[in-house]
């Protein structure tokens, strides 16, 4: 029978796993370092100590993610007999050597590697979703700013009526297993995931119309590699069978993104209306260009400061989203390790067995803190313009 | 004045009306129906079964009119049964079909029977809302202050010392949802086997085995310090940080204004300064972003009962919508949609009350 770890033994065998993790943040650190004159805005988060933190904590994870699959110490879904509740540090029974490091959770599964299997399910959907709502909000938001009018009110209406709506309560409505049968999940997810494809397709056109050759190259590219991923995400029809999305993570994605895309369109909407007064966009309109040239093209790139911000603080958002769908058991399979829902469990024995909640709470507060922190820096730093 | 106010109103009806349409028809998906049917009368029933108990009980038929129905603007159903009875949607049993009346949905008051609590909806509504507006009655009182004392504190010094401890403290209290503030405050104060309780009842400062209580069900009765600090402390955690920090950029920037100089250059105190002319203009902005609150304090509410199984409005809902309680889960919308328009109006009616620059048409 082994002894128990002590808390300084279980830290000194965490930081072990994660030396990979280590390596990559001390390269990148080194190498944005070295190079941080000629990085443009990135390279100016490592002036802030504040955005250096955030930023930092947000790379420890994105790692953690890359290298989950060496740094666990068991399989995730794997219960080990008699280790049900296990204190943290922990010798697993009848294997020399092999300890549960922050204990086990109520089916007698290790809290240390479905935690860090939690980071690759976090980081796998956030950004994404986040980046797709940046796409609706944006295509939306400009045109709505610029041209204003019936347009501007109809818009408005509708990204006020999703605003207006309790999240949670969508939520309910939204993932929920019943909802998978009927047309809404797919219809909605042809709606929002065709935003991208047209965003980029009308991006090249409004620049590159005057030379056909090589506007023919980008849009053609666009059209195909985006319908293709179109048709396999949105319709699981795609002829190879390379894109496609379990329809769980769908319903989850479209949901999230369908209550992010209002805030990104309210935050471009009311900074088109700000610039759109400039005189370079006055001398735009004067030399004859195009509306969707002078709003993709001179607009939107004098928008990016608060933009990346605000991206940076809407993926904590999106996060916390998703913990909270987790935590209300929506639209995830009861095995898997996200953060929301290894909470959810933990926290009905939280009276005497709290580690399986809390070491996943603390993962997830540090990865949005860290965004939060990194949009702060950045913040700051694209204020000193 | 009186035409802003009136279009606002307008407006808030049809997104109102858009609102609860959408609710209705999502609770009222055939899946759901079925799912209702099967709990109701049969869990072993065929399809066409299904189809017709459906029929008869008024959940056939357009989904406009169901709708319409269901608000109280189109008469309710009627149907003659084969056995000579007449069964409807507004007739209660032991009625006579011709004292019934033509219309009762949610403007008549009659808010449907809840399959979960087997109570009519309007009952089980009044009580939870009742206990919910306790729980959000002391998340005001403690975060509001908290949040505008913060807020003022580090916006009064821009980049000082106490500006820079604040902010921090407010960054990491918005990157804290509820469900995790929530799950640490109670492994820290309110477990057992870890935190601070066992040392405490080691050395006998505390009589119970743990400092507070890890649930607030006793709260419904009687709320006590012990019992209901931490779901308030949970729900009022995320939002301190958020309205900290509007206030701080307000504060900031009302303090480089030229009448702040002014009045520094004139030799009024510091404190002066910041009492008589600063904290009125920078408190305007916060009012609003207060009022915005209010769907955000709804999702608080919503995370923090059911940790904390205190059965208030948030725990009904969640409890309706795992049921398929569809008749609750309209009303607990209806609900929620009402309180978060209300809020709107009012934090935009307030803001130009407050704002004398604001002048409307």
């Amino acid at each position: 029978m082994q002894d128990m770890m002590t808390w300084g033994q279980i830290i000194a065998a965490i930081a072990l796993r994660l030396v990979p993790v280590w390596l990559s943040l001390a390269a990148l650190f080194a190498v944005s370092f070295a190079l941080k004159r000629r990085l443009g805005l990135y390279g100016r988060i490592f002036d802030s100590p504040v955005g250096m933190i955030g930023f930092g904590m947000v790379m420890f994870w994105v790692f953690v993610a890359c290298y989950a699959g060496m740094i666990i110490t068991h399989d995730p879904l794997v219960q080990v007999s008699g280790m049900k509740n296990a204190l943290p540090g922990s010798p697993v029974k009848g294997v020399e050597g092999a300890f549960y490091l922050l204990g086990g959770d109520h089916l007698a599964r290790d809290v240390f590697s479905r935690v860090i299997m939690g980071a690759r399910e976090v980081l796998k959907i956030a950004p994404a979703a986040t980046v797709v709502a940046f796409m609706v909000g944006i295509t939306l938001g400009l045109p709505a700013g610029y041209i204003g009018g019936k347009l501007d009110t109809s818009i408005s209406f509708g990204s006020n009526l999703v605003l207006a709506f309790p999240v949670i309560l969508l939520f309910y409505l939204l993932v929920t297993p019943e909802i998978r049968v009927t047309w809404i999940p797919t219809v909605l997810a042809a709606i929002l995931f065709i935003f991208p494809v047209v965003f980029l397709t009308i991006l090249f056109n409004s620049r590159f119309f005057t030379n056909p050759k090589q506007r023919n190259l980008y849009v053609g590219a666009v059209l195909v590699i985006g319908l293709w991923a179109y048709s396999g995400l949105a319709f699981n029809a795609d002829p190879l069978g390379i894109w496609s999305m379990d329809p769980n993570v769908l319903n989850v994605f479209v949901s999230v993104v369908f209550v992010n895309s209002p805030g990104v369109f309210r935050i471009v909407r009311g900074m088109v209306m700000d610039i759109k007064t400039r005189d370079y966009v006055a001398a735009g309109q004067t030399r004859g260009e195009g509306p969707w040239y002078i709003m993709l093209w001179e607009i939107l790139p004098n928008a990016r400061g608060p933009l990346i911000v605000d991206f940076c603080l809407r993926i904590g958002y999106t996060t916390i989203l998703l913990g909270t769908l987790g935590f209300f058991g929506l639209g995830v399979t009861p095995e898997s390790p996200d953060w929301g829902s290894t909470i959810n469990y933990g926290r009905r024995l939280l009276a005497i067995a709290p580690h399986p909640a809390v070491v996943p709470a603390l993962a997830l507060m540090s990865l949005v803190l860290g965004l939060n922190l990194l949009a702060d820096g950045l913040r700051e730093e694209s204020m000193k313009d | 004045m009186l035409f802003f106010v009136l279009r606002r109103l307008g407006v808030m009806l049809l997104t109102a009306l858009a609102l609860t349409f959408i609710v209705f028809y999502m609770t009222n998906l055939p899946p759901n129906l079925e799912k209702l049917a099967k709990s109701e009368a049969s869990v072993r029933m065929a399809d066409d079964a299904v189809a017709s108990w459906l029929e008869e009980n008024g959940h056939g038929g357009p989904v406009l009119l169901r709708y319409a129905q269901w608000i109280g603007v189109a008469p309710g159903w009627v149907r003659l049964e084969d056995d000579g009875t007449t069964r409807g949607r507004c007739i209660a049993s032991g009625m006579a079909p011709e004292d019934a009346p033509t219309y009762c949905g949610v403007l008549q008051g009659q808010w449907g029977y809840s399959t979960v609590f087997k109570q009519p909806v309007s009952e089980v509504l009044g009580r939870s809302v009742g206990a919910t507006g306790w729980l959000m009655l002391w998340v005001m009182v403690v975060m509001v202050p908290t949040s505008l004392l913060l807020g003022v504190l580090s916006g009064m010094r821009e980049g000082s010392r106490t500006d820079r401890v604040l902010s921090t403290f407010a960054i990491a209290s918005t990157a804290t949802p509820e469900y995790v503030s929530g799950v640490i405050l109670i492994a820290m104060l309110a477990s057992a086997t870890a935190g601070i309780s066992p040392l405490l009842a080691d050395w006998g400062w505390i009589s119970g085995k743990t400092l507070f209580q890890g649930t607030a069900t006793s709260a419904m009765d009687d709320i006590t310090f012990w019992n209901f600090a931490l779901p308030v402390a949970t729900i009022a955690l995320y939002g301190i940080g958020y309205i900290a920090r509007m206030t701080r950029a307000s504060m900031t920037e009302v303090m480089t204004q030229q009448y702040i100089r002014t009045a520094r250059l004139k030799g009024v105190s510091f404190k002066q300064v910041v009492m008589r002319h600063a904290l009125r203009n920078a408190l305007i902005a916060p009012f609003t972003v207060i009022m915005l609150q209010f769907p955000w304090l709804l999702n608080g509410v919503v995370i923090s009962e059911t940790l904390f199984n205190y059965k208030g409005f948030g725990w009904t809902l969640v409890q309706a919508a795992g049921n398929n309680d569809i008749d609750t889960l309209l009303g607990c919308s209806v609900v929620a949609v009402f309180v978060v328009l209300v809020t709107q109006l009012i934090s935009d009616i307030g803001y130009v009350f407050l704002n004398p620059r604001i002048r409307l048409a």
